[in-house]
């Protein structure tokens, strides 16, 4: 296992500078010390610290100057006082982790520049988790304009470098719950959580969190946002982040080391110890993204307008080029999404392989990008029947499945075995088989040929394969 | 000793991007230059505030954010290294500033008399942010003058832009009481662009100016009505539509900045000058001075 503990941790300087201003700002600072004893016995490589306190905006940065040294002075808090530091950072992780962002279709890069502005969160967790600089850490950036996809993936990116390093980690994600301050000063004894509303959002969280629901929190992001967080990043993201990179489930030992309020905010320390004996998994309703192919690029965008012209012509053979990524080895038990291959229309990956063997979902003619289906839909708007080009739509369906395969770092002619399904056989047989015929002639895959009664969308043929990997 | 008074409200953007371009000793990255229409912009506006007698420079960023009300520096004199959290690898300043405490501390309890929240920063470990280092370089690259920061209270993302604008309003009645009272003569910069969505990402080179543009259609007739109103004496209605301007331009006049600088000039009906108009990373930039008339 590559993350063995996730911690929730607060990012404001109180425990620090003034632990004794408040009897829970100590229990909060004693909680710190109570999780550092639990890092201690986990022995990880590596601390992997995500802070909200952080944002970016050309992707996300990535930490990987081996000793920043500075003495750091919050832009609020000031008159706290200040935290000099000097931490310890793993900057080959940090490197491996950037090049994993891009394969996976991120905008990421490292920083590596002396007075680099760590953010406040960020210092005040490693200053109480790893006073000594034992763990080498990693520390990346929040990308203010990142939602959920984004983020999930800049977490599996994350693993993909554990996995390549052979690391075990520690994750810590700096956030409050709710983050709304007292918006004048306050005395710190009479310290409260800015209001009721928050307070009960709050109690709602550390339930789930304590019952080891870390998925179900992460499913509640907006909502959490919207209704105790200010308007400061588009989204509550720590949860998606730290469910991501835990294996995204409900199966965890949640303890509540502590919660406090700290000039208003929901400021907790939780830790989730992965365990097999649990509530389990609930319903997850969110696609699991592997790969990030939204379109933020707004220097090279193809044009809009081209796009909706393409999607609304049926007859279109045009499609519009996609860059090629890089063709990724995929390992045992790993989901593929394929940037080349049409957006699945259900929660499902394009690829999964099991051993050596790649299992692909069911692939049919529409084209990636644009959805249009060449050979032109089996049916109008309206549901009435329309004529169709059945060589034209198997031909498609196995380019997508080819462009899979290779995305998957596997190939046409390591195809094992085919399953086709035809919305009509008497009709469509013949113009298929032999399309099939060009492709497979000499690859020698056994292959099964169905009738159905209708496929998920208006096509004619699907098809279902099994490849080495 | 004569009342103190307001000799210019400039709206100074802080594109980093604009330091690099230039190469000055400060900087530690070198560049091929770029985005030389608004730095020759600056470079007018610099010439014309040579013209113009001051004591001081007052500034209000966006990027030095308190959400716990209106911060001042404190502390006479910073040196130290700004590095900018999102352009790392264009900026990297060496800074030396000097504040001038007694202006600081006089606007600071005009404001907490007229009920805003208030702090004096008085860490001498603290960091300068980078819209303060920016926008006075560009204005003042000799450092010749003390300043005065103030942060932008985040009031408008934790209520709303209306609550902010109220806030700025008061904190702006409160700098010219201040002022007045001083008998200083005083710059003020809104460090602010206009239309902020960024590119998400960049070239190889940043100051490959064949990639430099607005970033959408939408943004740049945003902008355009701004100008053009600021040109024809607008400012209040400016003022008046900046919630809708900063929801859809996204843009950064909702740090509050922008609405201080005009309302502290008494929302001018003359026409601004225009010293230049341009995009960084495809976010809208406008520099712009109004030069109030001395009261004969
Ligand atoms: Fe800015």
């Amino acid at each position: 296992m590559t993350v063995t503990m996730g911690l929730i941790v607060p990012g404001l300087p109180h425990p620090v500078l003034c632990p004794d201003a408040n009897p829970g700002y100590r229990r909060l600072a004693d909680a710190y010390g109570r999780a550092r004893e639990l890092i201690a016995a986990q022995q990880p490589d590596l601390l992997l610290v995500y802070s909200t306190m952080w944002p970016s905006i050309l992707g996300h940065q990535i930490q990987t100057l081996p000793h920043p040294e500075w003495v750091h002075v919050d832009e609020l808090f000031h008159a706290l006082g200040s935290i000099p530091y000097r931490f310890r950072i793993d900057a080959e992780f940090g490197q491996r982790w950037k090049d994993a962002a891009i394969v996976r279709g991120l905008d990421a890069r490292t920083v590596a520049h002396h007075g680099f502005p760590i953010d406040t969160g960020t210092v005040v967790a490693l200053k109480l988790l790893n006073p000594d600089n034992a763990i080498p850490a990693t520390i990346v950036s929040s990308n203010i304009y990142a939602d959920r996809a984004e983020t999930i993936v800049l977490a599996k990116a994350a693993k993909d470098a554990l996995a390549a390093q052979g690391k075990r980690a520690v994750v810590v994600v700096v956030s409050t719950l709710s983050n709304r301050l007292h918006t004048d000063w306050i005395d710190p004894a009479a310290d409260a959580i800015h209001s009721a509303k928050d307070e009960e959002w709050n109690q709602k969280l550390l339930e789930f969190l304590g019952q080891g629901r870390l998925e179900d929190v992460a499913q509640l992001s907006r909502v959490v946002q919207k209704q105790i967080r200010v308007k400061k990043v588009v989204s509550f993201k720590p949860m998606w982040f730290l469910s991501a990179l835990m294996g995204a489930n409900n199966r965890y030992v949640g303890e509540v080391l502590a919660y406090e309020p700290v000039h208003g905010t929901g400021s907790a320390v939780v830790a989730l110890t992965p365990t097999v004996a649990s509530l389990g998994d609930k319903e997850f309703d969110e696609e699991d993204v592997e790969r990030w192919i939204g379109n933020r690029e707004v220097l090279d965008a193809p044009p809009r307008a081209g796009l909706a012209d393409a999607a609304d012509d049926d007859d279109t053979d045009e499609v519009p080029e996609l860059p090629t990524a890089a063709p990724v080895t995929v390992a045992p038990g790993v989901h593929v999404a394929a940037s080349r291959a049409p957006k699945p229309v259900g929660a499902y990956p394009h690829a999964r392989r099991v051993g050596d063997l790649l299992y692909l979902s069911g692939v049919g003619p529409r084209q990636p990008v644009t959805n249009a289906i060449p050979g032109g839909p089996i049916r109008y708007d309206d549901g009435s029947p329309r004529d169709y080009d059945i060589a034209a739509q198997t031909r498609a369906t196995i380019e997508n499945v080819k462009a899979i395969l290779e995305e998957s770092g596997s190939s046409l002619d390591k195809v094992v075995d085919v399953t086709a399904f035809l919305v009509n056989m008497d009709r469509d047989f013949a113009g298929y088989n032999a399309v099939y015929a060009e492709y497979f002639t000499d690859v020698g895959a056994t292959r099964t040929t169905l009738a159905v009664s209708a496929l998920p969308t208006p096509i004619a043929v699907e098809l279902k394969v099994i490849a080495r990997a | 000793m004569p009342k103190g008074r307001i000799v210019a409200g400039l709206l100074a953007p802080h594109p980093p991007h604009l330091i690099y371009a230039e190469n000055p000793p400060q900087n530690e990255p070198r560049s091929e230059g770029g985005w030389e229409g608004l730095r020759w912009g600056y470079e007018r506006l610099r010439a014309d505030l040579a013209k113009i007698d001051h004591d001081a420079i007052v500034v209000l960023s966006p990027h030095w954010q308190t959400y716990v009300g209106w911060h001042f520096l404190g502390v006479p004199r910073f040196d130290g290294l700004s590095v900018d959290p999102i352009f790392p690898h264009l900026f990297r300043y060496r800074y030396g500033l000097d504040v001038d405490v007694a202006l600081a501390e006089a606007i600071e309890a005009e404001a907490r008399s007229a009920g805003l929240v208030t702090a004096m920063m008085r860490n001498p470990d603290f960091r300068v942010d980078y819209g303060t280092i920016v926008s006075c370089h560009l204005t003042n690259p000799a450092w010749d003058k003390p300043i005065v920061s103030i942060s932008s209270c985040r009031s408008a993302a934790f209520y709303n832009i209306d609550v902010m604008q109220a806030q700025a309003v008061a904190l702006a009645d409160a700098t010219v009481r201040a002022i007045e009272k001083s008998g200083k003569r005083v710059v003020l910069l809104a460090s602010n662009s206009l239309s902020h969505r960024h590119f998400t990402s960049e070239g190889d080179v940043p100051e490959d100016m064949s990639r430099e543009h607005v970033t959408s259609h939408a943004q740049h007739l945003w902008d355009m009505k701004i100008v053009n109103m600021l040109k024809s004496g607008r400012t209040r209605e400016v003022v008046d539509i900046l919630p809708e301007f900063s929801s859809q331009a996204i843009a950064e006049t909702d740090a509050g900045s922008f609405t201080w600088m005009l309302a502290a000039l008494g929302f001018p009906t003359y026409p601004a000058e225009l010293y230049a108009y341009g995009t960084v990373i495809g976010t809208g930039n406008a520099v712009m001075g109004w030069f109030p008339k001395e009261a004969p």
